[in-house]
């Protein structure tokens, strides 16, 4: 077995645990007169375990052992990149400056904060070779609800909004969500044979009524959209906008402009292509970049600068509003830039080490799983159950056999476009070797489905739970501890 | 997922091109989803359904279906004013699966139009199409 022995502590809950009065510090003794205090203002203190210092301490670690997280292992989420969080950046948002400032402080008191976001602001610009940036949005989907309102307020103030919005089916799940959130019709448009939007398809669509097009690039089958261009400019003839998708962009830092595809708005997810830290519905970042002519409708406060001084400014009347209290997630935003800053110009081999180990696990397993577009793929891959499914394994016992052999699942079943997905993106973190491991563990999965298909069935057999019933869990969620 | 041979495609029912299915039961029409939607879905945690009253178009969405796959949508196979629809799905969506042309119905439509089934297949055309 590749990666796993076995051991898994188990460990009961805090409340069940330690004894009546242990604890694991010493409250200093009293230095001032006690007094009287009003009945009603005392009574039984809260219910907390009493614990000792190394029950704690063992009790997180244990806990944490339950996981498998990107510090533990190679985490080949697709579509979500989930690169290594480099600690340095850790140390950055800590700083006692930094993680201690009040978001009330006064301007005067804030300059260095200030600088960090207008610095950040304009990296990100350069980045994406768009003109001005908002860093305000919590995440990627309220970073798409920021464009779409921008497209809302660009048509308005036209005087003509519309009603409309193209939505590839190769774009993110939450395009369409947020499109409609904000009023929009979403209008689908298939993809091509080769996975591709077909510019045709999108001519044929595209009408006055229509706001513009949602596109991901790379698109979610991990393949470059090599029409946008033309697609941008049927767009943008008819009067409509583009928006791109930016979750995807740790395919194409330094290696292509957002701007000179055409595109109008774009998201960035900071928690995936910045490396900060993503999943559990931690805090995210999802800053939103557009071209100068839509930069009057951007959220407020925005930070401006005047020979060498930073400010807030709340004075512009097309801005579509605040979106956030205060300035997003400030902490995330000081990872982004700390990760930026390490990198300088090292961030374009980001991305040309994320689309090569991409294309090193497409290359070593198609052999053992079906490709369902076989063209050389950006920063992820997209393979199907189909070769798995003659001997009634799916891609859920695949990725639930993963877990046995120390790697995280691949995301399944999405793209919706392809049957069965497993969509495995390594991201540039993972050496080589680790790649050969991943590789290893899947090919020793495809022989497990001709050889022994129940043992896929019953995966995972060593990690702390086994297979979960996520129906049930659906249908009869038990909300309660 | 089953082979389309280990699939049931009863002869009483006619099928849409998007898996739907619909029965004439006297002057109502039953709608549900085949049993080839079921099983590609796999198993579905919960079904949306249209308010009774709505008068929907053929082909237009009349609700969704949530698996642990995905959400997809429902597209009427017949135009007309729905006069009823399957409450017991709220707790029980697993009837889609279990029962696809018989408990787990969706849908009691009073067509419009008089020949309501004439854009759908029979059992023979519909497993012509699954096979491909």
């Amino acid at each position: 077995m590749i990666g796993t022995t076995g051991l898994i502590f188990n460990e009961p809950l805090l409340w069940e645990m330690g004894a009546e009065g242990r604890t694991a510090f010493s409250i200093p003794a009293r230095d001032v007169p006690e007094l009287p205090l009003d009945a009603a203002l005392t009574g039984d203190g809260p219910d907390f375990p009493d614990l000792s210092e190394p029950e704690i301490v063992r009790h997180y670690t244990r806990l944490s052992q339950w996981n498998l997280s990107v510090d533990s292992s190679m985490y080949p989420l697709g579509s979500c990149t989930m690169k290594y969080n480099p600690k340095t950046n850790e140390r950055q948002a800590g700083l006692p400056g930094i993680a201690d400032a009040h978001p009330l402080l006064p301007v005067a008191l804030s300059q260095g904060l200030l600088r960090l976001m207008f610095e950040l602001e304009r990296w990100l610009a350069e980045i994406t070779g768009l003109d001005a940036v908002t860093l305000q949005p919590a995440a990627g989907a309220q970073g798409e609800l920021t464009g779409m309102l921008i497209f809302h307020a660009y048509h308005a103030d036209l005087g003509g909004p519309r009603s409309k919005i193209l939505i590839p089916d190769t774009a993110h799940g939450t395009n369409p969500a947020s499109a409609s959130l904000c009023g929009y019709a979403a209008v689908p448009v298939p993809s091509g044979p080769d996975g591709i939007l077909d510019p045709e398809t999108v001519a044929r669509l595209m009408d006055d009524e229509t706001a513009g097009i949602m596109v991901t690039n790379p698109n979610t089958l991990g393949l470059f959209e090599r029409e946008i261009r033309r697609v941008a400019e049927i767009v943008h003839d008819r009067g409509g906008l583009v928006y791109a998708d930016g979750a995807n962009m740790n395919a194409l830092l330094g290696v292509a402009h957002m701007g000179a595809m055409g595109v109008d708005v774009l998201h960035l997810n900071l928690h995936k292509t910045f490396s900060t830290p993503h999943g559990g519905g931690g805090p995210g970042a999802g800053p939103v970049c557009v071209t100068r002519a839509l930069a009057k409708f951007l959220p407020v406060p925005r930070v401006l600068e005047k020979e060498g001084r930073f400010a807030l400014s709340n004075d512009f009347p097309h801005s579509i509003g605040k979106l956030h209290a205060f300035y997003g997630n400030f902490g995330i935003l000081v990872r982004a830039y700390s990760y930026i800053l390490s990198l300088g110009s090292m961030l374009e081999q980001v991305s040309r080490y994320a689309v090569l180990n991409a294309n090193y696990i497409k290359a070593g397993l198609r052999d053992d799983y079906h490709l369902p577009y076989d063209r050389p793929c950006m920063h992820e891959c997209v393979f199907s159950d189909k070769r798995q499914l003659a001997y009634k394994v799916s891609a859920l016992d695949i990725a639930k056999r993963l877990i046995d052999y120390g790697f995280h699942p691949p995301t399944i079943y999405f793209p919706l476009v392809v049957s069965g997905a497993l969509m495995i993106e390594p991201t540039e973190s993972e050496s080589k070797e680790t790649l050969d491991r991943f590789i290893e563990a899947m090919r020793a999965i495809a022989r497990e489905a001709e050889t022994d298909p129940e043992l896929l069935h019953q995966a995972p057999r060593n990690a702390k739970v086994r297979r979960l019933d996520e129906v049930q869990a659906a249908r009869k969620p038990c909300l309660m501890g | 997922m089953k082979e389309i041979d280990e699939l049931k495609f009863p002869e009483d029912v006619y099928y849409s091109k998007d898996h739907e299915w619909a029965r004439k039961e006297g002057d109502l029409v039953t709608v549900g989803i085949s049993d080839y939607a079921q099983d590609q879905l796999g198993d579905i945690v919960f079904v949306e359904l249209p308010e009774k009253g709505s008068k929907l178009k053929q082909g237009e969405e009349f609700g969704s279906v949530e698996s642990v796959k995905a959400v997809s949508e429902l597209f009427m196979p017949v135009a007309g004013e729905v006069v009823d629809i399957n409450g017991g799905l709220e707790d029980s969506p697993e009837l889609v699966n279990n029962e696809p042309y018989d408990g787990g119905w969706m849908l009691k439509v009073k067509p419009a139009g008089a020949d309501p089934f004439g854009k759908l297949m029979d059992r023979g055309a519909y497993l012509a199409m699954l096979k491909g």
